[in-house]
């Protein structure tokens, strides 16, 4: 037997299954309080701030908005689920079987792109409904909605294999995933910061996510979205080995 | 039996930076054997059985399942062994039979399996819990759903890590009899227990490890011959006030009986008789007996008086 594709394709199919039997905490919670972001935004800054000529604050907030839903719950969905089964002990019945490290990775990872793709989505077709956002190339918003919940979920398996209790899961989210996704242009454009703050921005791989996504909305970006798309893949290529290596050492998984 | 053992344990040792677990455990058990494995808490049994089913990488040393190895050939290997964890660990977002297609698609099994899934229901009384949430069964029920899960792509080696403990004496008799089961239909069982009893009435060999070494491995009846002792059994209460020799010597001692561990050889014997009589006790209130396989478990691993 070289390949446990059936194997792996169950992991997915469960891994999808679990955040779907809980749509409401994983799906519709996050889509509501995101809807709230653009409501509180885009109602006070509205008339006050013009980002990109010939584009609404509102329309340029959304895609960065559908992008922080998604990197979020793509990443809680593999780090959560990974957290919960060690922790459960659960996580015994994954490793008794005959799937390889590659086989469990690409499990979790496909698993984190689909709840990335339908809470990002979610949140899109109702602000949608309430604004009107524009659509300046579906082909790139969907390939950097993939390559985000890729990282992000890539990002999740190692946080969920590193932590050995919520604390740390938690100090994950807050110390790291939270202060990438809200200073890397969310609400503003960092052509509208200081130097200092626009070169630290730089380094800020969650950044490009966004600023390549937005520009699959808009046709305008603050770096050309070629840019956004090598370092959004040379992320994912260098995550995916981490998660990958960790997996294979049975870090924090195999005694 | 087919020549081809169905575990084979060479050298096996797992250090810890504080403590070394195993210390080259070397054995094997044949195919179709029913095989215990007994040993205290913190013996390394778990470490051991672990490290069959590739929850813990050896430090060094080999284990083959159906002389596949656990480490580079764990497909194979996994294949063919099943393990009942012994806590009671559940997935609380599936129902009984999701868990259990779940199980049977990581083994690359489909639709094609849920004749035996359904038969693993039946066998096992599950059918009627068939779509009950696992957190809501009771712990006996839990523990029929780790043993389906094991043997979902039907293992030829089965490994019930403490299957009775802690479950009530009607689940503990429908366990013995399900592993009696599978015994019959050609399975290797290897059994850990803390009920002596269950590894007498059931193993034909029987490992003991202690210290994550092995101590003693052989069939029970030669473990008990091979046992330095005998037991000496005198129908009254030896008093408080017992010699050194004779409180070391003591198995068991209750108002109307004193049970005495003494040596198996002739000489040795007649040494202890000789110093029972100054004692005031004559042969004839001596009655010999073989140990019993606890007695002999207590010896071993040092866990007796």
């Amino acid at each position: 037997m070289t390949l446990n594709l059936f194997g792996c394709w169950t992991l997915f199919r469960k891994e999808v299954w679990r955040f779907l039997k809980v749509s409401v905490q994983t799906v519709l919670a996050p889509a509501v309080s995101t809807l709230l972001y653009l409501l509180v935004f885009g109602v006070v800054f509205e008339e006050a701030v013009v980002v990109y000529e010939g584009h609404s604050y509102s329309s340029f907030l959304v895609p960065g908005l559908v992008m922080m839903t998604l990197a979020q719950n793509a990443f809680a969905n593999s780090s959560s689920s990974i957290l919960q089964s060690k922790m459960n002990g659960n996580i015994v019945f994954m490793l008794l079987a005959p799937l390889s490290s590659v086989e469990l990775y690409l499990a979790f990872l496909g698993a984190a792109v689909v709840r990335g793709l339908v809470t990002g989505g979610a949140v899109l077709i109702i602000a949608s409904l309430l604004i009107p956002v524009s659509l300046y190339s579906a082909g790139l918003v969907l390939l950097f909605a993939v390559l985000s919940s890729g990282v992000m979920g890539a990002l999740g398996v190692i946080a969920g294999i590193w932590s050995e209790k919520y604390d740390h899961l938690s100090a994950f989210q807050n110390f790291i995933i939270l202060p990438l996704t809200f200073l890397s242009g969310v609400f503003y454009s960092i052509q509208d910061l200081s130097p200092f703050w626009q070169q630290l921005s730089a380094w800020n791989p969650v950044f490009y996510l966004i600023d390549g996504f937005r520009f699959g909305f808009l046709g305008v970006s603050d770096v050309a979205y070629l840019q956004s798309l090598t370092v959004a893949l040379l992320f994912l290529l260098m995550l995916t080995l981490l998660s990958v290596l960790l997996l294979r050492s049975g870090y924090k998984l195999r005694g | 039996m087919s020549a081809e053992p169905a575990l084979e344990l060479v050298e096996v040792e797992k250090r810890y930076p504080t403590t070394d677990a195993l210390k080259g455990i070397s054995f094997s058990v044949e195919s179709g054997e029913f095989f215990g494995l007994l040993g205290p808490n913190g013996a390394g049994k778990s470490t051991l059985i672990n490290i069959m089913g590739g929850l813990v990488r050896p430090s060094s040393g080999h284990i083959r399942v159906m002389g596949h190895d656990v480490v580079t050939q764990y497909r194979h290997s996994r294949n063919h062994i099943g393990i009942v964890p012994q806590e009671l660990v559940y997935d609380p977002f599936f129902t009984v039979w999701e868990m259990l297609t779940i199980q049977s698609g990581y083994f690359g099994r489909g639709r094609e399996n849920d004749a035996w899934l359904e038969e693993l229901l039946v066998t096992l009384n599950l059918m009627d819990k068939r779509n009950e949430n696992l957190q809501r069964l009771s712990g006996g029920m839990k523990r029929r759903v780790l043993i389906a899960q094991a043997l979902v792509h039907r293992p030829p080696v089965v490994v019930l890590d403490e299957p009775t403990a802690g479950v009530d004496v009607e689940l503990r008799r429908a366990l013995w009899s399900f592993a009696h089961r599978l015994h019959q239909e050609g399975h290797t069982i290897v059994l850990t227990t803390h009920y002596l009893e269950e590894a007498e009435s059931m193993c034909d060999r029987i490992a003991i490890l202690d210290q994550g070494e092995l101590v003693a491995l052989n069939e029970q009846q030669q473990l008990i011959a091979d046992y330095p002792h005998q037991i000496a059994v005198i129908e009254r209460h030896l008093g408080e006030k017992m010699p050194e020799w004779l409180v070391s010597a003591r198995v068991s001692s209750s108002r109307n009986r004193t049970q005495l561990q003494l040596p198996r050889d002739v000489e040795g014997q007649n040494r202890f008789l000789q110093q029972l009589e100054m004692l005031g006790i004559v042969r004839q209130d001596v009655r010999l007996r073989e140990p019993t396989l606890e007695e002999v478990f207590l010896g071993l691993t040092g866990e007796g008086a």
